[in-house]
């Protein structure tokens, strides 16, 4: 099953501690993605800019209306993601909480849409 | 929600077992539930001419088995738009299903499914009481008090998520299991309270609650028979459940374990609950549950209120605290120390997490009760008036009205 893993957090907030300094590593995040990588799961993932670039698209009356910023303002903000095939809902919660980001923000576990779901 | 025909009894007990043995060989949970209504139905009819069948857990397992695939060829049919159905795969009625007498148990995997942490805790206890004990969705709607649309939403909710999500329908590996284990028993216990101390409700629905809960803590235990705090918890269930009978006087009034009249406490259930936290203790594995059963226990062993062992309790409490902090167990352990050691002891540490406390009304009721037998009658009744804004169950608000007045009238 395919589960995108999206990533939540407060764009304002940098790590603070040492500890989660030392979470958010560069290093870490490439660790991570090896590990995929290694286990055959990651199908693809990505970075977003920050939510300042967001544009928002409505089409109502065959109109298209373009409005600055997210489509919500939330005290979270969507910041990136991850694909991964997994076996279960528990293989990809088990991904999930490896993220470093998972210590500042949070991070959401949805399976793509199946047709026969 | 009483089973009161041997039918009704039958299905109750093998519905767990039958269930979990339907989603492993089908992979899909709604559909075993449906094909296994059917194969209820079908019951109902058979054995009320020709009697209960020896085996009925391998009967219903049979006859669900081919209702399913009735139910999944039926599906394929209409999406091909209405071909007839091939005779020869419809089973006659009247035929004897095969008889295999071994079911696997897969309840353990069905547990397991139903109390995962990504479903919401009020789906997974209503889930656990839907398939495990077999409680229609009626009977789950009455004992939590919402609408019948409302549950059936939320156990299709469940039932919808469990699939596609992916949730496993296993028994969680060992690195997780501590957890999730803990995480079942868990949904076990809220069921026992629910029908405990339910804040509403009538109570027969919430006896049975209770007899359910018990129920699942023995299947529970037979299925993990090394899990200690499983037994623990089953050993708390049935010490808790011997006073039922003394815990509420005439009037509906709670009558507190010191003045209960302890002739009226279960005998056979408390020496079955200390047998059980025995052999709890023996395999050397304490836990927050253990803990409370040997509370319990300890209350049960006492002749009379006065007896009571509270330097006993009071050490307990602080192992309790240590386990699982919370101001439900600090208000619990500075009632024990206020009778062990006197209650200006207890009021010294009640008034350490007054704040953590104030929306908790057996902070208050603990504080009141304590003032009153020192003596302070205002502030007394000043905790007793607080804990009656705070408090929604009937027969502790009796209580504290009682001991409310009582403090009025003694002031005046």
């Amino acid at each position: 099953m395919k589960y995108m893993l999206l990533m939540y957090g407060d764009e304002s907030i940098q790590p603070q501690t040492p500890e989660e300094q030392q979470a958010h590593t560069q290093e870490n995040w490439f660790a991570l993605m090896e590990e995929m990588k290694a286990a055959g799961v990651l199908v693809t993932q990505n970075g977003l800019s920050p939510v300042a670039t967001a544009t928002t698209v409505r089409v109502r009356e065959g109109k298209a209306l373009i409005t600055d910023g997210p489509f919500a303002e939330t005290h979270e903000q969507l910041g990136g993601f991850f694909l991964l095939n997994c076996k279960d809902l528990d293989e990809a919660l088990r991904w999930a909480a490896k993220i470093p980001s998972a210590t500042l923000g949070s991070i959401e576990v949805r399976p793509l849409w199946s047709p026969d779901a | 929600m009483s089973a009161t025909t041997p039918i009704e009894k039958t299905f109750r007990e093998e519905h767990g077992r039958v269930l979990a043995a339907l989603i492993g060989h089908l992979g899909d949970f709604e559909l075993a539930e449906d094909a296994l209504q059917d194969a209820l139905v079908n019951a109902l009819e058979r054995w009320q001419m020709d009697g209960v069948p020896r085996n009925p857990g391998a009967w219903l397992l049979t006859v669900a088995k081919r209702r399913a695939i009735d139910r999944l060829r039926r599906s394929a049919t209409l999406e091909r738009n209405a071909l007839p159905l091939d005779p020869e795969i419809i089973p006659a009625p009247q035929e004897e299903p095969d008889m295999d007498d071994s079911i696997p148990d897969e309840r353990l995997k069905l547990m397991f499914t139903c109390c995962h942490p990504a479903l919401a805790l009020e789906a997974q206890v209503a889930l656990t009481l839907h398939t495990l004990g077999g409680l229609s969705t009626p009977e789950v709607a009455r004992a939590f008090l919402v609408s019948e649309p409302t549950m059936a939403q939320r156990l299709a909710r469940a039932r919808k998520k469990i699939r596609d999500a992916g949730i496993p329908y296993r028994v969680p590996p060992a690195d997780l299991l501590p957890e999730r284990l803990d995480a079942l028993l868990a949904v076990i216990y809220l069921i026992f309270n629910e029908g405990y101390a339910a804040s509403s409700g009538d109570t027969l629905t919430r006896q049975e609650l209770c007899g359910e809960a018990i129920r699942l803590g023995r299947v529970l235990l037979h299925l993990l028979p090394q899990s200690a705090e499983a037994r623990g918890l089953l050993a708390l269930m049935l010490l808790h459940d011997s006073r039922r009978e003394a815990r509420l006087n005439e009037a509906g009034e709670l009558v507190l374990l010191n003045e209960q009249d302890r002739s009226r406490w279960d005998k056979a259930k408390i020496e079955e609950g200390i047998a059980i936290l025995d052999e709890a203790l023996a395999l050397y594995n304490p836990g927050p549950y253990q803990v409370q059963a040997a509370i319990s226990a300890l209350h049960a062993e006492a002749r009379t209120g006065d007896a009571t062992d509270w330097h006993q309790i009071a050490a307990l409490y602080d192992s309790l605290a240590r386990m699982t902090p919370s101001v439900v167990v600090e208000v619990n352990r500075a009632v024990a120390i206020a009778m062990a050691r006197g209650a200006q002891e207890g009021l010294q540490l009640l008034l350490h997490f007054e704040s953590q406390a104030d929306g908790y009304y057996p902070y208050h009721a603990a504080r009141a009760d304590l003032l009153r037998r020192t003596n302070q009658r205002d502030a007394a009744a000043d905790a007793y008036e607080r804990a009656l804004t705070l408090c929604g169950n009937s027969a502790e608000r009796a209580y504290l009205q009682r001991r409310l007045d009582e403090m009025l009238k003694d002031t005046i």
